[in-house]
Formats: structure tokens, C-alpha cells, sequence
């Protein structure tokens, strides 16, 4: 399970983005997860209200904007999603893609009090 | 207490992706070369090691970093072939992060080691998005899985350096289409060299040597 090591750097970036900010409590998390990073949403919440406990990001709120896979083809600079069993370009047919959505892993913002 | 809003718009691994910078840097100040193999679990990681440990130890000083959720099974394979082997056991976790790495390196001597290979836990999902601080990623892929994993884990094959398709002794006995998989990894990491290989056999082994040999020179 990557997420619980991926919550605990989340919560090590969010406590330390709300001491600077002097707050003395978190709301709300705003993160941006991108398909291929294969984070769980029922697992990020599961660790964080257990990590969480004893911080004064306990009892925060997650919300998610996910990020679909998106792939830029390198020959006619389409935009297209991943097929599945293929990543031919539907508009040139071209065979050379880059990966350019769905990799995002990062807090937007966050509610602080 | 008014709630207010603020802005962070950063990588929740950026303090992993800077621990691997650092890594990196130390790794080059004592002119070493590391290597992170990833795979899924099964595929040959440990075999091949094995192989490229026996090939290459007389002329290189070489040391293992090896990833396992539990156990130091595979840890003690290597250690048999005389070099130095450090067991990283996740406790679960499903992969190694830079942090690790550095506890691990802390524990070899850099001053009389040429090349680390890292050994992965194994898993094709998450592990390429945990910079090590390696210097180059090879990604094994056996033919029993099956060659339409670049279509379900792209990062993976999107951080090779080289994908070494292992296993080719069962060729005939899979669906594996070795012919046209070259042209899959080309299209989606036109830098990555596909090396088709037997651990078991030996055959096509030669070509991996090289290409570990020419990024040690």
C-alpha cells in the first residue's frame, strides 16, 4: 500500500506549509491525483485520519480532483486519453506518445484556521 | 479563527524526489554507477543479479540494495556470491523510497564500491514514482506476463532506461510478441533499449553486460 507513505509526506508538507502560515488548525486538503499515480481515495482517507490524530490537521478533509491519463502524440501534437491495448494517435496514427496528464501527485490548496 | 486559503501547488514526493538528489550526489562523488531494477514480482529481478553479479564481479566492485516486504530469502542468495547485500525490509510497504536508500549506503563502503544494483520490491504500480537517486531504472518485463503491461503501467516503462524482456527461453509456450514489443517501448520512451534475455539460459546476456559496462567506463 504506497498511500501510507504517500499521506505521511502529504501530512509532513501540510503541517509544515500551516506552521509557517502560523494557523492552529487545517480544514481542509485540496489534492490533485492523477490517474496513473494509482492512489486510492479510501486509502488516503484511512491513513490520514490515523496519522493525522494529534496534529492539528486531525479531522481534516480531504477533497480529490483527479487528473485523467492523458497522452500528447509527438508527431501531430494531438490530445487524447490512453486507449486500452494501444497508443496509436486516432488522429495521424502515429505510434510515438508522450505522457502528459495523469502523473499529478500535489496539494492545490488547503483551508486553514 | 477566520479560515483563510493557501496556495501550495506542490509535489506531495518533492521532499523524496531532493533526498534523491542528494544521493545521487553522493553516489558521483565516489564515482559510482546504481542501477534500480523494477519489476513485477516473479520476473527475474534476483536472477538476473545473480548473473550480472557473476559476470561482472571480478572486474567491478559490486554491492546489493534489496527491497522485500519481508523475508531475506533473496538477500542471502546474493550474499553467497560475495558481495556486500543490504536487506531493506518494508514492512509492507511497496516500495523503496530515497531515505531508505540512504540508510542502506550509509551502511556500504562507497570508497571500495564501482556499481550498486538496487532490487526493487515487486510491483510495476508505484515504485518508478520513488526516485532512489539512481543513476539509470531498468524495468524487467518476463514473457509469462504478458506483453500489454506498457498499456497498464506506462510510468514504469516511461522512467527505463532499459527494459530487459526476461524469460525468452518460454517464448514458444506464451502469447509474449516479441517482434513488435521494441516498437511499444519506442513509442512511449523513444531512449529506452529493449534487451530480450534469458537468466535461466543465459542467452542475450551479453548485450546487458555491455550496456551496464559502457555507463561504468
Amino acid at each position: 500500500m504506497h498511500e501510507q507513505s504517500i499521506v505521511e509526506s502529504l501530512l509532513t508538507l501540510a503541517l509544515e506549509k500551516a506552521e509557517k502560515a502560523n494557523a492552529c488548525k487545517i480544514v481542509s486538503v485540496n489534492l490533485v491525483v492523477g490517474d496513473y499515480t494509482g492512489v486510492m481515495e479510501d486509502a488516503v482517507d484511512f491513513y490520514f485520519s490515523f496519522l493525522s490524530k494529534d496534529t492539528i490537521a486531525a479531522g481534516a478533509k480531504i477533497n480529490y480532483t483527479h487528473v485523467p491519463g492523458q497522452l500528447r502524440c509527438r508527431d501531430c501534437d494531438f490530445l487524447f486519453p490512453l486507449q486500452k491495448h494501444d497508443y496509436r494517435c486516432p488522429k495521424c496514427e502515429g505510434k510515438r506518445v508522450e505522457i502528459v496528464g495523469g502523473r499529478e501527485l500535489y496539494i492545490e490548496n488547503m483551508e486553514v484556521e | 479563527m477566520r479560515a483563510k486559503t493557501l496556495s501550495i501547488k506542490e509535489n506531495i514526493l518533492g521532499a523524496n524526489a531532493e533526498k534523491a538528489e542528494i544521493n545521487r550526489k553522493l553516489l558521483d562523488s565516489h564515482d559510482i554507477l546504481m542501477v534500480n531494477i523494477m519489476s513485477s514480482s516473479g520476473s527475474g529481478k534476483t536472477s538476473l543479479i545473480i548473473r550480472t553479479i557473476d559476470e561482472l564481479k571480478h572486474k567491478y566492485r559490486i554491492a546489493v540494495i534489496k527491497g522485500d516486504i519481508a523475508s531475506s530469502i533473496d538477500t542471502d542468495k546474493i550474499t553467497r556470491q560475495n558481495v556486500p547485500a543490504v536487506q531493506i525490509n518494508t514492512a509492507g510497504g511497496c516500495h523503496l523510497d530515497a531515505q531508505m536508500i540512504r540508510k542502506a549506503l550509509d551502511t556500504l563502503d562507497l570508497d571500495r564500491t564501482d556499481l550498486i544494483f538496487i532490487e526493487n520490491v515487486g510491483n510495476l504500480v508505484c515504485t518508478a514514482d520513488f526516485d532512489l537517486g539512481a543513476h539509470k531504472n531498468a524495468v524487467i518485463l518476463s514473457v509469462p506476463e504478458g506483453d500489454d503491461k506498457p498499456y497498464k503501467y506506462p510510468v514504469m516503462f516511461v522512467e527505463a532506461d532499459v527494459v530487459l524482456v526476461n524469460k525468452i527461453d518460454v517464448l514458444p509456450y506464451f502469447d509474449f510478441r516479441l517482434d513488435t514489443f521494441p516498437e511499444i517501448i519506442s513509442g512511449l520512451n523513444p531512449s529506452a533499449k529493449v534487451i530480450p534475455v534469458s537468466a535461466k539460459t543465459g542467452e542475450g546476456l551479453d548485450r546487458w553486460f555491455t550496456w551496464i559496462e559502457e555507463r561504468l567506463r
